[in-house]
């Protein structure tokens, strides 16, 4: 018995170790969402406080349009950023954000300091939303076609490769079709 | 060439680790001293190779050699030269031969000063040490050689990432790796004990400095980090729980718990294969913070370039290492001789609360940290756990923790009156009260209770601190004089010991200063106008374009004043870069030792005419870092205690005779 209790240690590790090489398997960011191709849930999200504009599903349609859901707590966005903003503000391809679970004054100030590529931000006080959206954690982006479905989905933070790989043709592609 | 000279010395050097591992281990089972005697040499030899590799890596980065692959990714030209030395480890190749630097200049220590070490334990343990550097001198040569050439070279390279060129990060990792690579001898030792089957005070007086030392510069380590991220992030904030921060917590959570532990073997020969099951796990947490960082598992802003192949290879090393370690334990430990007993109310019992409530953070760090991984590889779906999660579940182990930190120090060993060592603790009992009273009454009652809670800690762990020391050099029962005699006679580690949880104090005052009481200020502002803060007023002087080496920046300018005096000139900055096409806030901060005030210039606002402009108010900010900066030198002083120079046990421990006390725990 008492010899078993030294054997613990190294059982707990296989635990850790088998959970480390399964992990290992599978790619952090590859996620298939149940929602690719289908509209976007239906939803209306108010704008932060002393801004005119929210999100909602009905502003959607029309462009095509990337939704980052982000949040001032969370480090992979604030280095995703300066992507997205080359991407709104450069490669000309409209951004909206769903502000995930975040205090308002925490976001105008993380937005502040970082500046604001979004052509409006609808916040998400209490992650329901981003649940219909089947997010996961942030930082997440869609990539809505001009009828508001869900084509595309990237799970993490948007790199420079991301962008120019699979971002920008797609986006090329939606506008014209 | 030189590239090549120092490829070729990586390579060296691990066919010495090979010498350094083999032949000792079986001299030290056979008894054969020439076999055993080869591991000296072959560390310092392995010492000498490895920094001529990494000599010759610094010297490419130096002259910016643009053939060497290493360099073009990670260097530029204009780089400034600090950058230019600090970048050899600013990457993931370079950082693992600064890794393994570090492993073999511990090595050749051991071997240079381990004389009076026994001979199979001091050969066992330079075998570990041979052991793990042939681990990651595999590694570095099969998935990270940093001395690949370009063919042709680029005329210039990428340029580091440049929230990397910063004075604080580029002296971040060594210490670090210092810390990490430190608890790896923690680890040989503990592995050579259990081959050895015997462990004894004079072996925990060898683990005892390494553990410090490694303590010591994590600790700074960790600081540094923070401190970075503190200016560099740009929003005051000074730790995030990111998964990478909390893997160099963690080894430092079961690394402070095992510099406690090792005290109890060293003094009162008991806890030792408990010590050993913390030497095992501290330097694993060390490796699992390696692996974390650099394989993707977890995605982090910190994170280095991702390599699924380097992240296999770091899995298999951890399974070796500590799968081997711990099986050997599991072998080995159990034919340990448990040693003196002690009643739960004793020293012994306070450091054993101690080392339950440390290795419990360890372990809900861990889970909070490894939760998302196992919830995806159950397919529950994916999560971020965020600082609330780690608010929530470590702040109310802390509390009893630093509340018991300052009473153990007044219990005897063996058997201790709880309630005699309280009344000593009086003094710090009023110093508390009238401390929670003045922060309800200057903050109006304002803050979260819990930041009460704080206060009351912070001071509690400061003057019970003092009043211990106090006590041993019997400050005002004897005459100064004598008082200051005492002082200087009392060993380092108690000097030592007195320094590190007063700091720690410090550190509490400034995180529960800060959390609670910080003010901001974020508007857009032009040239011209003032914004007020904390009795503060900012003047937003004016702003204009100026060029560093290798960046451009828009520089603003603001006078502080305070009811119309001038306090200080704060000149913001907003650096483009152009290599990398990143921007980057250089914060400005004007600190006193009781606040910081901290300016961040922002976007400019869509017409171009005013300035986003964050202005913050951090209370006690500083203490921090002071408190971090005071831990590490407690740590060091501690380090210089005599016994641990010459190695002559301080006192034999008296009582193996069996004192009425119940089963001791964890023997």
């Amino acid at each position: 018995m008492r010899r078993l209790l030294y054997l613990l240690p190294f059982l707990l590790f296989i635990g850790v170790g088998v959970a480390f090489y399964l992990g290992f398997q599978r790619d952090p960011r590859d996620i298939p969402s149940a929602l690719i191709d289908k509209p976007v849930p239906a939803f209306d999200l108010p704008p932060l406080p002393g801004r005119a504009e929210g999100l909602s599903s009905a502003r959607l349609t029309g462009d095509v349009t990337l939704v980052n859901v982000f949040a001032s707590w969370c480090i992979p966005c604030k280095a995703e950023h300066p992507v997205i903003t080359r991407l709104a503000r450069e490669q000309g391809v409209t951004v909206r954000a769903i502000n995930h679970k975040d205090k308002a004054e925490d976001a105008l100030s993380w937005l502040a300091r970082n500046g604001d590529p979004y052509a409006s931000i609808g916040v998400d006080l209490d992650g329901r939303t981003s649940i219909d959206w089947g997010v996961y954690g942030v930082p997440e982006s869609f990539l809505i076609d001009r009828q508001g479905r869900i084509r595309f989905k990237h799970v993490g933070p948007l790199t420079p490769q991301v962008i120019e790989e699979q971002i920008l043709p797609m986006v090329k592609h939606l506008r014209q079709g | 060439m030189i590239p090549e000279l120092g490829h070729y010395a990586l390579v060296l050097a691990l066919f010495v680790a090979f010498v350094q591992a083999g032949p000792p281990l079986i001299g030290a089972a056979t008894r054969n001293a020439a076999w055993m005697n080869v591991a000296g040499p072959a560390a310092i030899a392995q010492m000498l190779l490895v920094l001529v590799a990494y000599g010759a890596l610094t010297w490419a980065h130096v002259v910016s050699d643009f053939s060497v692959q290493n360099v073009v990714q990670n260097s530029h030209s204009l780089k400034p030269m600090l950058y230019k030395v600090s970048g050899v480890w600013g990457n993931h190749e370079g950082s693992m031969v600064l890794w393994i630097v570090m492993l073999t200049l511990f090595g050749a220590a051991v071997a240079a000063f381990g004389r009076n070490l026994p001979p199979t334990l001091k050969a066992r343990v330079l075998a570990v040490q041979g052991l793990i550097g042939i681990g990651f001198l595999l590694f570095i040569l099969t998935t990270s050689n940093p001395f690949i050439r370009v063919i042709p070279a680029p005329l210039d390279g990428n340029d580091l990432n440049p929230l990397l060129q910063d004075p604080g990060l580029a002296f971040h990792p060594p210490f670090l790796y210092a810390g990490y690579v430190g608890f790896s001898m923690a680890f040989s030792f503990a592995v050579a004990a259990l081959i050895e089957g015997r462990v004894d005070p004079a072996w925990a007086r060898w683990v005892r400095p390494w553990t410090l030392a490694a303590w010591s510069t994590l600790t700074m380590g960790i600081a540094l980090g923070s401190w970075w991220a503190y200016y560099e992030l740009g929003w005051g904030g000074w730790w995030y729980w990111d998964p990478v921060e909390n893997a160099s917590f963690m080894p430092w959570l079961a690394g402070t718990a095992l510099l406690h532990s090792a005290i109890v073997v060293e003094k009162r020969d008991a806890l030792k294969s408990w010590t050993i099951l913390l030497a095992i796990i501290t330097f694993s947490l060390s490796l699992m913070g390696t692996f974390l960082v650099r394989s993707g598992i977890l995605t982090s802003v910190h994170a280095f370039a991702v390599d699924p192949a380097r992240g296999a290879f770091i899995l298999v090393l951890l399974a070796i290492a500590t799968g081997g370690s711990l099986l050997l334990y599991s072998l080995r430990a159990p034919a340990l001789k448990a040693g003196g007993l002690f009643a739960p109310v004793s020293r012994e019992g306070a450091l054993v609360l101690n080392n339950l409530l440390l290795s419990t953070a360890t372990a809900t760090v861990f889970i909070g940290t490894l939760y998302p991984l196992f919830l995806d590889i159950l397919k529950m779906g994916k999560v971020s756990v965020g600082p609330p999660f780690f608010n929530a579940t470590f702040v109310p182990i802390a509390i009893p923790l630093v509340a018991a930190m300052v009473v153990g120090p007044f219990l005897s060993w063996k058997r201790a009156d709880l309630g005699a060592a309280l009344t000593r603790l009086w003094v710090a009992g009023v110093v508390v009260v009238v401390c929670v009273a003045v922060t309800a009454y200057l903050t109006a009652g304002g803050g979260p209770l819990l930041a009460l809670v704080g206060v009351a800690l912070a001071a509690w762990a400061i003057v019970g601190s003092l009043v211990e020391f106090a006590e041993r050099i019997r400050l005002f029962r004897v005459p100064l004089a004598d008082s200051w005699t005492r002082a200087v006679h009392l060993p380092r580690s108690a000097w030592g010991m007195t320094i590190a949880h007063t700091f720690m104090g410090v550190s509490i005052a400034g995180m529960t200063a800060t959390s609670a009481w910080q003010s901001e200020s974020i508007e857009a502002m032009r040239p011209g106008q003032t914004a007020s803060l904390a009795g503060y007023e900012f003047h937003f002087d004016s702003v204009g374009p100026v060029a560093g080496e290798n960046y451009k920046a828009d520089r603003a300018v603001f006078t502080v004043t305070k009811d119309g005096q001038p306090v200080a000139t704060l000149t913001p900055e907003r650096r483009s870069y152009p290599v990398t096409r990143m921007t980057t806030t250089e914060s400005a901060i004007h600190t006193t030792i009781f606040s910081d005030l901290y300016v961040a210039l922002g976007d400019p606002t869509q017409n171009g005419a005013a300035w986003i402009v964050r202005i913050y108010h951090h209370p006690l900010v500083p203490w921090i870092w002071i408190g971090g900066v005071g831990m590490m030198l407690g740590g060091l002083v501690s380090l210089t205690d005599r016994r641990f120079r010459i190695g002559a046990p301080e006192r034999r421990s008296a009582a193996k005779a069996g004192v009425s006390a119940p089963a001791q725990p964890a023997e």
